[in-house]
């Protein structure tokens, strides 16, 4: 016997998936803007590692000469993506969903546990409830850099009228490289999240559409909470 | 499968509950797909919507409205009183970017040279270098900052423009919500609302690091609006009007921001 075991929320899958279509819009558009000065690199003196980006990346994406286009963009769907992360962490604070996201202590531990057993180094994935705590800190830490995107991006768009909010962020330059790093954070983010969702498999891609998972055993009573208990295995 | 299919229009009391599952997620998932649809459609929709040529710069008219929004928000919280930023001379560029030549054509004769001012009642003032330069100079070293994203803190003298429009008493003119600046040659123009070109960093500049301006950073005369981005800091000013409409601006009918405040 099958049954219906609640996971998310119908407003917090919307904003997720409304949450996609508009970060990507950003993105897109932002590196419009950025290829008409693409100064940034990672290395040191003359030598560089990587820069940001090579010109096969501006073509594959059709970024080239695109500066107006790209803030006409960015400038309008700024107030989706703002709004849509406002109306989430509006939800999740009424709701009390946040106590399923924001981390405690324990689960920075946690993660560094989650971490070895996904990389198969650790045998048992820790006790965990809704979410991990490799999870509870990639989705809290994921809302502070969008704040500090709309932050950083306030203080560049602005830098007069706002001129306390950019010099509270090191400047103008400063804020522009803050705004930049948390672009370059939000595609790691989602690589690592699209292979994290891989590996865990359909059904818990398919409960961020339909809400829930399905579970084979009988409603069964609560377990009572087991004894904290240290791992000690290796 | 016509089971199934049926299970989809009975009621959900009615169901076992793996038909429950199996009619619950076939919704999810039909709806997940048509939102996508809709968003996609909607995504074509936009990109493909044709705007006003002209100062409206082509944008897509539904961008459009929320661009304009955007200046009134930014125009009403505008304060002449957020000054930019200056800086010590030390930390002024010697080798100042030059990054336009639009509207300093070569055929420029320095010498016959005047900004002329164009009055509400008709009249043309031929102002020369010599009479700018007699009047009070203020000089400013600020963060110069391009719509490209780069910025160079770089120092510039002239008058400001403030003080040129009270000495030639042109108060009823800057009464207009705009004013409008075009190279002699036509080919380079702007258009800047009032508050900003009144606002007291905003010069009429004839000197940069201390020495006449340089051809390429538009001898005799070019403007220094450190309140906007660059693109509103016109090199070489031949003419000079006033207007309650926005005047054209070279920029702006290629796509960028009118107002380009910052």
């Amino acid at each position: 016997m099958k049954r219906i075991v609640p996971k998310h929320p119908l407003a917090i899958r919307w904003f997720h998936w409304l949450n996609f279509p508009i970060l990507t819009v950003m993105v897109w558009s932002g590196w419009m803007i950025y290829w008409a000065n693409d100064v940034y690199r990672i290395g040191w003196g003359q030598t560089t590692l990587l820069k940001f980006f090579p010109d096969s990346f501006y073509r594959a994406l059709h970024l080239e000469y695109r500066l107006a286009n790209g803030m006409a963009l960015h400038f309008v769907f700024m107030w989706l993506f703002m709004l849509n992360g406002l109306l989430y962490v509006l939800f999740t604070w009424i709701s009390g969903q946040w106590r399923f996201l924001w981390p405690k202590p324990r689960d920075f531990r946690d993660a560094w546990f989650v971490m070895l057993h996904d990389l198969h180094l650790r045998r048992m994935p820790p006790p965990q409830d809704k979410y991990n705590g490799a999870q509870k800190i990639a989705y809290s830490a994921i809302i502070v850099m969008g704040l500090g995107s709309v932050l950083t991006g306030l203080a560049i768009y602005k830098p007069i009228q706002l001129g306390w909010l950019c010099s509270l962020l090191g400047g103008y330059t400063l804020a522009r490289i803050f705004h930049f790093a948390l672009t370059i954070g939000y595609c790691l983010f989602f690589l690592i999240h699209l292979l994290q969702v891989m590996r865990a498999g359909w059904s818990n891609f398919s409960s961020m559409v339909t809400g829930f998972e399905v579970a084979s055993a009988p409603q069964a009573p609560e377990p009572p909470e087991p004894a904290p208990v240290e791992n000690i295995e290796s | 499968m016509k089971r199934f299919f049926i299970s989809l229009f009975r009621k959900n009391s009615g169901l076992s509950s793996e038909e429950l599952i199996r009619k619950k997620t076939f919704f999810a998932f039909f709806f997940f797909v048509l939102l996508i649809g809709l968003g996609a459609g909607l995504w074509i929709w936009l990109i493909h919507q044709r705007g006003d040529a002209g100062i409206q710069g082509g944008i897509p008219k539904p961008l459009r409205v929320v661009l304009n929004a955007n200046e009134t928000i930014f125009r009403k919280v505008f304060s002449a009183e957020h000054l930019v930023k200056t800086y010590p001379v030390s930390a002024a560029s010697s080798r100042v970017r030059v990054n336009g030549n639009i509207g300093l054509g070569s055929d420029f004769d320095p010498a016959q040279w005047k900004l002329q001012l164009i009055r509400d009642n008709g009249d043309t003032l031929f102002i020369g270098l010599e009479d700018i330069r007699r009047l009070p100079k203020t000089e400013i070293i600020y963060n110069f900052k391009c719509i490209e994203g780069w910025s160079q803190i770089t120092w510039w003298g002239g008058v400001r423009f403030s003080d040129f429009i009270h000495f030639y008493r042109l108060e009823k003119e800057a009464s207009h919500g705009y004013v409008g600046m075009s190279t002699p040659d036509g080919d380079y123009y702007v258009g800047i609302d009032m508050p900003s070109a009144m606002q007291s960093q905003t010069l009429l500049c004839y000197e940069m690091n201390r020495e006449p301006l340089p051809m390429n950073q538009g001898y005799p005369l070019r403007l220094i609006i450190p309140v906007k981005y660059g693109i509103k800091s016109i090199k070489r000013i031949g003419s000079m009007y006033f207007s309650d409409d926005r005047p054209p601006d070279y920029w702006a009918e290629r796509g960028y921001d009118y107002y380009s405040g910052l």
